[in-house]
């Protein structure tokens, strides 16, 4: 992929392939690298996930066995004891890399960096050295959290099977190094994505081309600058809580060992008052592109600029304190859980006013139903079906029910893996032709979109029913009266995977065979952003001259 | 090139520090859990060999591009936003080790119901001797880098008193350090196994590392001050340190007012 990324630039590159790749000072290529990564990780992370719904398929355990790892079920129970902690590995692998590998750097490190200084009229970051940094530092972090699921790890196997939340006691006394290097992964990837939210929060600020005031700015930037203050001040508060477990680990502290006076639940509040606002880090880049895909494909300006613009900085406020809501069943007090309940139902508000904006513009437009239109679609679906089941578990009583089954598993796939993915093809369709200077072949997005679309709801809709019939999440196993929705949930995700092939299938002809794009804005005039009036791919600097204001301000709502 | 940069913002060739750097830190991050598996110490320090290096060079580099003036103003006012971002993430740094200080001030396990745990018996330092001295060194730290500061941007640059300053400046600065091994030496309680020990000795000890880099990065500043780098108007290294400086000073007045103060009195 990096090869043909080149295309387009032949005629003016001088640089060799290692500076222009490893030594980037550039926010184009350093976003492009981002994707790449983002993607090979993804495919690592989905495989395992492929893995192990291949395994609940059916009851009983037939693929990870003691005696070694199957390709094929081994239905003799003789010669297959399960291997629990192959599973817990997979578990923590897929959401670690999930979270900090695949999803933010692909939309806040790729989409962000590549689009987020375009828009704005900004000739690069405003730091563009430190940009490369926070990029390598991310590939420090994926390599040491490979290494990770390869060390030696807890139960004389490899790797940790604790979750990806890291809850002690499970991962203060989880044995081996594994665990340490799991630990410094995300110490890594933490301080990349903070070195890259301070760059992105100076060039928002400080780089916006002469008379883009804020409320000018298009909403994709907007949503990178919301989401870097949430990296900002969420992510080192999580360093802190990383750093006590690997001191409970390696030299004896107690913070949360309760024979040193030490409390396990503090380290649940303080990953938690990051891990909530982690997840609308995940989701805020998305919403920008979604504002940006629907007022294209409706050929009209997106309704309620300013509206919107204050639903993304409500959303990221409010993400800071609804955090307990994930730990209901510890022992809280009840006017404790009230008030995280309360809080909790109020993100409805800001996240409804973005749903019924988006409907809003979509409401009387002229609807081209293009492949990025069709995931934005499919988003506005998925995020709503997971934002109600979110409201459903925001109850602290009902949550009583829900806790640790898969309902929660279904709530946050739709949200995140359906929402933020969904948000991250939308992007890739819509810029794919801005990015390479290719188009890829519509039918083919088309049918990535309804094979993903159909094989992620079949995955995950019915976890919903095993939630409610009282499966509990994070097992291996499970009894026959679950059967059925484990099945049809598993042939979902392997329509899923084969979509997910299907697209970098997609990808390697489009880099090959595609289609040239000769327009700058290859969609229409609503596309109406900085990066539109730029070549396919653009040059190597752009903005040498700073933009006129009538290049970008249309006057319609922003 | 087919065209020229028409604008005042910084675009910079590529490099090899990020790339250099990230590996490093990698190799050192490998290493610390090899030496902390008791496996071997080296692969730690080569890795910091090669962090540091990276700094110098990359830090050394920076410099250079402020000399030749690629820091015009508005660059400028970029750096500082950048700065005062870097040191909010720190501010949110030290927020986690005071949630974990005041959870088990204000909420000991031993209080909970139907626990078997006792209540410790600690022997917490007079916050009246010597961290009250030390706080006080600290703060006529600040009060140096200030005064040379001052001296820096009001006095045009007069480059005795911000040499006086900054020298006595980092001198109390390293005499906190000194004191604070000390009291550490001295202290009733242990690192290990009790949660006040793991409170305070993070707290303060993530502290005083902080102390250390903004020790260094003064002196870093006063060098350049005899190399005579900085000027009236562009001096955003030397604001840096200074700013750094007090961020340090500010946690130290709320570590000593909640631990050693409010925490001693429990």
């Amino acid at each position: 992929m990096a090869d043909a990324a080149v295309h387009g630039h032949e005629h003016e590159d001088q640089r060799s392939f290692f500076t222009r790749w490893f030594m980037s000072t550039n926010h184009k290529d350093i976003g492009i690298l981002y994707l790449i990564v983002a993607a090979a990780v993804g495919f690592i992370s989905v495989a395992f996930t492929v893995y192990m719904r291949l395994e609940l398929m059916d009851p009983g355990v037939q693929y990870m066995c003691l005696e070694g790892a199957r390709l094929f079920a081994e239905n003799d129970p003789a010669n297959c004891t399960p291997n629990g902690h192959l599973w817990n590995v997979l578990i923590t692998g897929h959401g670690i890399l999930m979270m900090f590998f695949v999803v933010i750097p692909a939309l806040f490190g790729g989409f962000g960096n590549y689009f987020m200084p375009l828009q704005i009229g900004a000739p690069d970051m405003a730091f563009p050295r430190m940009n490369n940094l926070s990029f390598w530092l991310y590939v420090a972090g994926t390599t040491l959290a490979v290494c990770s699921v390869l060390s030696p790890g807890g139960n004389g196997q490899l790797g940790s099977g604790v979750g990806w939340v890291l809850y002690p006691p499970l991962s203060t006394n989880e044995g081996g190094y594994s665990m340490d290097l799991a630990i410094f992964a995300v110490h890594v990837s933490g301080a990349s994505s903070i070195l890259g939210a301070i760059n992105m929060i100076t060039t928002f600020l400080n780089m916006r081309a002469p008379g883009m005031t804020l409320f000018k700015v298009p909403l994709f930037a907007w949503s990178i600058f919301v989401t870097s203050w949430l990296i900002l001040l969420s992510l080192p508060v999580l360093a802190g809580a990383i750093t006590m477990l690997l001191t409970d680990r390696n030299f004896g502290t107690a913070f949360f060992d309760a024979a040193g006076g030490g409390d396990p639940i503090l380290y649940q509040h303080i990953l938690w008052f990051f891990g909530h606002p982690e997840v609308y880090i995940i989701i805020l880049p998305g919403f920008g592109i979604i504002s940006h895909v629907i007022a294209t494909f409706s050929k009209k300006p997106v309704f309620g600029y300013a509206p919107m613009v204050w639903a993304l900085i409500a959303i990221g406020v409010l993400g800071f304190v609804v955090w307990a809501h994930h730990m209901y069943t510890v022992g809280m007090s009840l006017s404790q859980q009230s008030y995280f309940m309360l809080a909790t139902m109020v993100i409805a508000v800001p996240t409804g006013i973005k749903i019924f904006s988006w409907i809003a513009t979509m409401w009387g437009g002229s609807i081209e139903l293009k492949t990025p239109m069709l995931w934005a679609f499919g988003f506005l679906f998925l995020f709503t079906v997971g934002g109600v089941t979110g409201v459903v578990l925001s109850q602290a009583g009902i949550d009583r029910a829900y806790h640790d089954t898969y309902y929660v598993v279904a709530h946050f796939h739709y949200v995140m893996s359906l929402g933020a993915i969904f948000c991250i093809f939308a992007g890739i369709y819509y810029w794919f032709g801005k990015m390479t200077g290719r188009m890829y072949p519509e039918w083919a997005g088309k049918l990535h979109f309804w094979m993903m679309f159909i094989g992620a709801n079949i995955t995950f809709f019915p976890q919903h029913f095993l939630g409610r019939q009282g499966m509990p999440r994070r097992y291996i196993e499970y009894p026959e009266a679950f059967s059925l929705w484990n099945e049809v949930s598993s042939y979902g995700a392997f329509l899923s995977f084969a979509s997910f092939i299907f697209f970098f299938g997609i990808v390697a002809w489009t880099l090959l065979r595609g289609e040239k794009v000769t327009e700058n804005n290859y969609w229409n005039e609503h596309a109406d952003t900085l990066e539109w009036t730029l070549t396919c791919p653009p040059p190597e600097h752009t903005f040498e001259i700073l933009p006129k204001q009538e290049e970008w301000d249309k006057g319609h709502s922003h | 090139m087919a065209h020229e940069k028409n604008h005042d913002f910084h675009i910079l060739n590529p490099s090899i520090w990020p790339l250099l750097g990230s590996v490093s830190g990698f190799v050192m991050l490998f290493g610390a859990v090899m030496w902390m598996h008791d496996i071997t110490p080296f692969m730690f320090f080569i890795g910091l060999l090669g962090v540091l290096y990276t700094m110098w060079g990359w830090w050394g580099e920076t410099i250079t591009e402020n000399l030749i003036g690629d820091h015009t103003p508005v660059v400028r006012i970029g750096l500082r936003y950048g700065v005062i971002m870097f040191i909010m993430s720190e501010v949110m740094f030290f927020a986690a080790w005071f949630w974990s200080f005041f959870k088990h001030a204000l909420y000991p396990m031993h209080e909970y119901r139907f626990t078997e745990l006792v209540p410790p018996q600690i022997e917490y330092f007079d916050p009246w001797h010597l961290p009250l001295i030390n706080t006080l060194i600290l703060l006529c730290s600040g009060m140096a880098a200030t005064w040379a500061h001052h001296a820096l941007v009001h006095e045009n640059n007069n480059r005795r008193a911000i040499k006086e300053g900054l020298w006595l400046s980092i001198a109390l600065g390293a005499v906190f350090t000194v004191f604070q091994i000390y009291e550490y030496g001295h202290a009733a309680f242990g690192f290990s196994g009790n949660i006040y020990g793991a409170n305070f000795f993070m707290a303060t000890g993530f502290h005083g590392f902080h102390v250390i880099i903004g020790t260094i990065f003064l002196a870093v500043c006063l060098a350049r001050v005899y190399r005579g780098h900085f000027t009236v108007e562009q001096h955003i290294g030397f604001e840096a340190a200074a700013w750094y400086w007090h961020f340090v000073d500010v946690v130290w007045l709320f570590l000593f007012a909640s631990i050693y103060i409010w925490g001693s009195s429990l």
